[in-house]
């Protein structure tokens, strides 16, 4: 017994003290859709052999945000990837908690992809559409009731003449986010507006459907629902094309070239941050930022580029590897 | 017997049998969910075990390798550039592919392939300047082809692999240069991001510390505990209280726990997000109720007679529990202590909630490095875009599967062979 207590005893101090030892793992929050991406090139940073792999927590945009700006020291994460640009309210937070040195980084772009099964007829979906799909409230004679739509084709007759069922990610992703100010906000109609509608306020009748950020259960929900619809970044859709089709967005398929040059109407940027306090006490960190933005990764024929990450045109590329390389500050948020 | 007796009669009997047939109608269905569930699992999942290479020439040519020296040492070796040697073996499967087009044979295997090229040769040095077959980890989409997961007969634009890498692989296996083995690295890999090279090692191993974390710190408390409220706390309403809240413990669900995890280790003593240490605390504080219950009940089990025949003989409270009741009531101590480990075993919401859901590539050395869980790497590669997780996932479920069935065994064993029956 007594040799018991000796032993776990020191195993407790062995554990405490190690743990308050500092880190030699990168950590990296944030984004779903800029996980698998970020991923792939930990691995790869990692299999060189001269640092450690990096840990990779997949919380969301908003989540990943909360994490990083709760402050500077071992246990906050040093990168957290975006699939929007950081909010002014996260870099208030950031800066209250001392964390004041932030280098913004966009790796690529992806564009939303509104994807449905392949048994059915394509089809092309306006923004104004997709909003009158999804809203929670529209104007009628001025006032606004709840969505009196309940098939695609009770908004416009030449859409399909099924239910409305689409299924978005939580509040806290990224994707959503982007969602709301490239389709809802940009949707809305005139009048819906003028009497007070929140582009932001989805139906909560059963149609639009909110699931977690597993973006693959979605694929293999839609798969398995013919008249399911559903949106996700662009390379959970490229893995997925021998069952999904994209429904095109005002005429546009996603595709890399339309995403590239944002003929695509739900191209968005995407992002990591990292915090500069940590570069140099986190061995590999800015090793690490400079192999995620190399050509190697993330260029026109990148690894990253196979699996659907779309490249960005070259200029932008510059600024991006230049603020990988000299750690440039993003200018503040307000 | 009149007629209305023998009515009764025959109704009570019909009661009976209709009984008996519900009855075995719930463990009939109960059996075809557990039927279902498994052919499931095992039919989706049975391909993991099998790992496809692809089988091509290497030339260890010195001069490609930027050898000098003519007797290199292992040194040399270790150092030595194979990237072109690696490329070539690829290029060399269809030599009259043009240069621009190389990164499409290049795709048909593993990213690893220079570093699985490298291995083989610092196995066998005597090949430098050779050139002998190898085998290739094959890519993850062409491992679902051959395994006949992935369609191939739908348009190639919607194809993973496409046209060419098709054809180069029906004559690979015209050839019998696919080979199917048994997928030994899905025990000793790391998770990865390419579904061919994934595999259990660092999510067994967080499992493995947590759990033992977990008994560290929940077993001595929860004996500890059970012992004096059974063996020593005076009978009131104190002790009452305190019972009926170890139950109430014991039914709160483990969501609640992963907040507490959160809420006080991380927040408040900052120990190291996503480890097993922060796991197996955690999860200890949903195996400490289990244990408690299960440890007094075995205590109560053992017949007074025991303890008045210690105390006859003169031994003290102190010595009469420790030397006679706790050896005697250990074995369904420790049954009870295996069960609440194997539930704790299958919890993934608290982990999550302490981070334990992180790509973590390394296998962990120490319950302070980062891991994943086995139910969380589960989580993690259902989440997955790519083919060939789905088989993972049915995989890493029958692993998980195999270590309950394992510690439930363990415990009855425990309970059958050790445990002594009171007449």
């Amino acid at each position: 017994m007594k040799k018991l207590t000796i032993a776990l005893a020191s195993l407790l101090t062995m554990l405490i003290v190690t743990s308050a030892q500092a880190r030699d793992q990168i950590k990296i929050v944030g984004s779903s859709t800029v996980f698998p991406y970020a991923t792939i090139v930990a691995e790869r940073f990692g299999s060189s052999g001269k640092f450690k792999t990096p840990v990779i927590e997949s919380t969301g945009t908003g989540g990943g945000a909360k994490l990083f700006c709760a402050g500077v020291g071992a246990e906050h994460p040093d990168i957290t990837n975006a699939s929007r640009a950081m909010k002014a309210k996260e870099y208030a937070l950031c800066q209250k908690n001392g964390v004041n040195e932030i280098v913004e980084i966009t790796v690529g772009n992806d564009g939303i992809t509104l994807a449905f099964s392949k048994d059915q007829k394509p089809v092309n979906f306006t923004k104004k559409q997709l909003w009158a799909a999804l809203a929670k409230e529209v104007a009628k004679d001025g006032k606004l009731v709840p969505n009196p739509y309940k098939k695609w084709s009770d908004i416009d007759p030449s859409l399909p003449n099924y239910d409305i069922k689409i299924m978005v990610p939580p509040g806290t992703s990224g994707t959503r986010d982007a969602w709301n100010s490239l389709v809802m906000k940009k949707g809305i109609d005139d009048a819906s507006k003028a009497a007070g509608a929140k582009y932001k306020a989805l139906r909560e009748d059963g149609a639009a459907i909110e699931v977690g950020e597993n973006d693959s259960l979605i694929i293999q929900k839609l798969a398995a629902d013919k008249e399911m619809f559903g949106f996700f970044g662009f390379s959970y859709f490229l893995a997925a094309k021998d069952k999904l089709q994209a429904a095109s967005i005002e005429g546009g398929q996603p595709s890399l070239s339309s995403i590239q040059d944002y003929s695509y109407a739900v191209a968005r940027p995407l992002f990591f941050y990292v915090k500069k306090a940590h570069v140099g006490v986190i061995p590999g960190l800015h090793e690490f930022v400079k192999e995620f933005t190399g050509k190697k990764s993330i260029g026109k024929k990148g690894y990253l580029t196979d699996i659907g990450l779309v490249p960005l045109d070259g200029k932008l590329y510059k600024t991006s590897r230049t603020n990988a390389v000299k750690l440039v500050n993003m200018p503040p948020k307000k | 017997m009149n007629e209305a007796k023998r009515k009764l009669l025959n109704k009570r009997y019909r009661a009976e049998a209709n009984f008996k047939l519900f009855g075995q109608i719930a463990i009939g269905l109960a059996l075809l969910f557990l039927a279902v569930f498994m052919y499931k699992i095992f039919s989706k999942g049975y391909t993991a075990f099998q790992k496809t290479w692809i089988v091509t020439e290497v030339h260890y040519d010195k001069e490609l390798m930027l050898i000098e020296t003519d007797n290199p040492s292992l040194e040399d070796l270790e150092n030595a550039d194979y990237y072109e040697i690696a490329y070539k073996a690829m290029t060399r499967l269809d030599p009259s592919l043009p240069e621009e087009d190389d990164r499409q044979l290049i795709q048909m295997v593993a990213f690893t392939y220079e570093q699985e090229v490298k291995n083989h040769l610092l196995k066998n040095p005597s090949l430098l300047g050779k050139i002998v077959p190898i085998r290739l980890t094959a890519s993850d989409d062409l491992d679902q082809v051959h395994k006949g997961n992935y369609p191939r007969d739908i348009p190639e634009e919607d194809r993973r692999v496409n046209d060419y890498q098709l054809k180069i692989y029906d004559m690979l296996n015209e050839r019998g240069d696919i080979l199917s083995k048994f997928n030994l690295s899905f025990f000793t890999n790391p998770d990865s991001r390419e579904a061919e090279l994934a595999g259990i090692a660092s999510s067994f191993m967080g499992t493995v510390f947590s759990i033992l974390v977990c008994l560290a710190f929940s077993f001595p408390i929860a004996v500890l505990a059970a012992i004096y409220l059974e063996e020593f706390a005076p009978k009131n309403k104190f002790t009452d209280f305190i019972e009926v809240n170890i139950n109430n413990l014991a039914a709160v669900p483990s969501i609640v726990f992963g907040l507490l995890g959160l809420g006080v280790l991380l927040a408040v003593f900052n120990l190291p997000r996503s480890t097993p240490l922060v796991g197996g605390i955690t999860l200890s504080l949903m195996t400490l109720p289990t244990i408690i219950i299960a440890a007094r009940a075995s205590l109560k089990a053992v017949p007074p007679s025991i303890r008045e025949a210690a105390l006859a003989m003169g031994a003290s409270n102190m010595q009469t529990t420790m030397h006679h009741t706790v050896p005697l009531s250990m074995p369904g101590t420790l049954s009870g202590t295996i069960i609440g480990l194997a539930q704790a075993l299958g919890e993934t919401a608290p982990l999550i909630l302490i981070g334990m859901v992180a790509f973590v590539n390394t296998i962990p050395g120490t319950p302070v490095d980062p891991a994943a869980s086995l139910p969380v790497q589960i989580y993690i590669w259902s989440e997955s875009a790519e083919r060939g997780f789905v088989e993972k996932v049915s995989a890493c479920i029958m692993v998980l599967l195999g270590f309950l069935i394992l510690m439930n065994l363990a415990a009855q064993i425990i309970r059958h062979k050790f445990e002594r029956k009171w007449n």
